[in-house]
């Protein structure tokens, strides 16, 4: 209370009597970031929320021009791209932050893993990060849509089919997220409502869960060096750790500029509903280890569509994906746990083989 | 809910426990019921017809050739084999829905996404596709095709 700030003003006694800024001042200056060979990884959280902010910005910046509906989304996107001040570049750089941060979550994603840094007691930060990575993913799955074009309808179309082939609820499940058996005008409509109202105000509630249980339990210092007696170093969030995360963030926001100048999105041709599905179909990269896992599964595997094999599969890996924490045993011991790490690798490395496969190996014969 | 914890008979806060807890339980029924039912996209009636007259002559469609065409709402594919007969199946792949096109330079129907190939007759024959693609009736009428659902 008797800072050498408290003397400075009354505007901000008068702030301090409100809300507390003391309280405030007095917890930023707790927070420390623990200093070892790792804390390189916690630059990545960081990152993806700064990413985050980006999308929302340049989204509602968007909104002002965007119109959802099959007659006039396409035309829209074009006027904005063709006519509109700087309309590209909102665009582009909503279209290239989405794809970097989706990268930079998975990055998150797998140092966390790697690093256990889910044991307790950080699990529900976790399992709140899991579940924003799946509404992350359904951002993009949403958004790809909305532009009405040739590559988004199809790529639609069949990401929404493989939502049929769920067993028992699959049928209905399709039909509630296409608002009605078809990909349509009434799909658009509703992956747009989705994309800005639904999946915002749920991000926004597990974002602010996240945040405030990091906030709550302090970076987590890995086992590894934990048991090498390490860790115990650190330096202040405020400003030492805030101005490392700033470089990073003004280099991040160079890059996505040069990326939205130099490969701008693209709009392609408008979806058509009686056209072919054209020729090298692919999904959004984030996908594509699914897709291309898909491709190898024979039509039927023991008498059961392979198809729905797949889809059961990749559902119990996200279901176990989300309870590692309670899983992992000898890390909530405080024990190694080569297992998991072991899986955490796999996970990797299967990712990072099929998306390889799926931009290698040529669909078209 | 309406006995107190330990003893048999029902207390005032008992009741008023289970009283609140219905009353919270039928407000969120009252209010997630409706909201489910919005959700659920309304039956929109499908085109009921079972044959269409298209606006394409037999002789516009070479051999070894095919072309996508609207069926009511749906795509269908209407293929002149090498050998000169027409034909027509779905043309809406029976692996993920893709739409499917026919490659003159393999002479069967193939489909981009997924690299799935059907024959002539409409027989799966390689890829993931786990069925046949529907067969519809192909008959001319004069100088038009015209399409009908398979029997």
């Amino acid at each position: 209370m008797d800072s050498p700030q408290e003397q400075r003003g009354g505007v901000r006694r008068w702030l301090d009597d409100r809300i507390g800024l003391a309280e405030i001042e007095t917890l930023v200056r707790k927070k420390e970031v623990p200093v070892h060979r790792h804390t390189l990884w916690y630059y990545f959280g960081g990152m993806t929320l700064f990413l985050f902010l980006v999308q929302v910005g340049t989204g509602i910046l968007l909104l002002l021009y965007y119109r959802p509906s099959a007659e006039e989304a396409y035309e829209s996107v074009r006027f904005l791209m063709a006519e509109v001040e700087f309309g590209w570049l909102v665009r582009s750089i909503h279209s290239w932050a989405a794809n970097v941060m989706i990268l930079t979550l998975f990055v998150h994603l797998f140092s966390v893993l790697l690093l256990k840094a889910y044991r307790p007691p950080r699990e529900i930060t976790w399992v709140s990060g899991v579940v924003l990575l799946a509404l992350v993913l359904g951002f993009g799955f949403t958004g790809y849509l909305l532009p009405w074009n040739e590559l988004a309808y199809f790529g639609t179309k069949v990401g929404s089919e493989i939502m049929g082939a769920i067993p028992l609820a699959g049928t209905f499940l399709r039909r509630l997220l296409r608002g009605g058996d078809e990909v349509t005008g009434a799909t658009l409509t509703r992956f747009y409502g989705i994309h800005v109202a639904i999946l915002p105000a749920l991000t926004t509630l597990l974002l602010s869960l996240h945040l405030f249980l990091v906030q709550r339990h302090g970076m987590s210092v890995p086992p590894s060096v934990e048991r090498r007696g390490g860790g115990t170093r650190t330096m202040p969030f405020v400003p030492n750790f805030l101005l490392r995360d700033l470089v990073g963030w003004l280099s991040v926001l160079a890059i996505l500029a040069a990326l939205a100048a130099y490969l701008p999105a693209e709009l392609g041709q408008k979806a058509d509903p009686f056209a072919p599905a054209p020729a090298g179909i692919k999904p959004e990269w984030y996908f594509m280890f699914m897709f291309q896992t898909l491709k190898y599964l024979p039509g039927t595997i023991l008498g059961i569509e392979g198809e729905i094999l797949g889809v059961v599969g990749f559902g119990v890996g996200g279901l176990l994906l989300l309870l590692i924490p309670f899983l992992d045993r000898r890390t909530a011991r405080g024990e190694p746990s080569a297992l998991f790490t072991g899986i955490g690798l796999l996970l990797l490395l299967y990712m990072l083989v099929l998306t390889y496969l799926g931009y290698t190996v040529s669909s078209t014969q | 809910m309406t006995r107190a914890a330990g003893g048999d008979r029902p207390t005032r806060r008992g009741f008023v426990n289970w009283f609140l807890g219905t009353a919270a339980g039928a407000f969120l029924i009252a209010v997630v019921y409706p909201i489910a039912r919005y959700l659920v996209p309304p039956r929109v009636g499908e085109s009921a017809a079972a044959s269409v007259i298209l606006d394409i002559a037999p002789a516009d469609l070479p051999p070894n050739a095919g072309r996508i065409v609207k069926f009511g709402n749906r795509p269908v594919i209407l293929v002149r084999t090498p050998a000169g007969e027409l034909r027509a199946f779905s043309a809406v792949c029976t692996h993920l829905n893709c739409t499917v096109q026919y490659r003159p330079d393999l002479g069967h129907i193939w489909c981009a996404c997924h690299n799935g190939h059907f024959d002539l007759n409409g027989k799966n024959i390689a890829g993931p596709p786990p069925r046949p693609l529907d067969p519809l009736v192909v008959n001319v009428a004069g100088n038009h095709v015209v399409l009908s659902k398979g029997a």
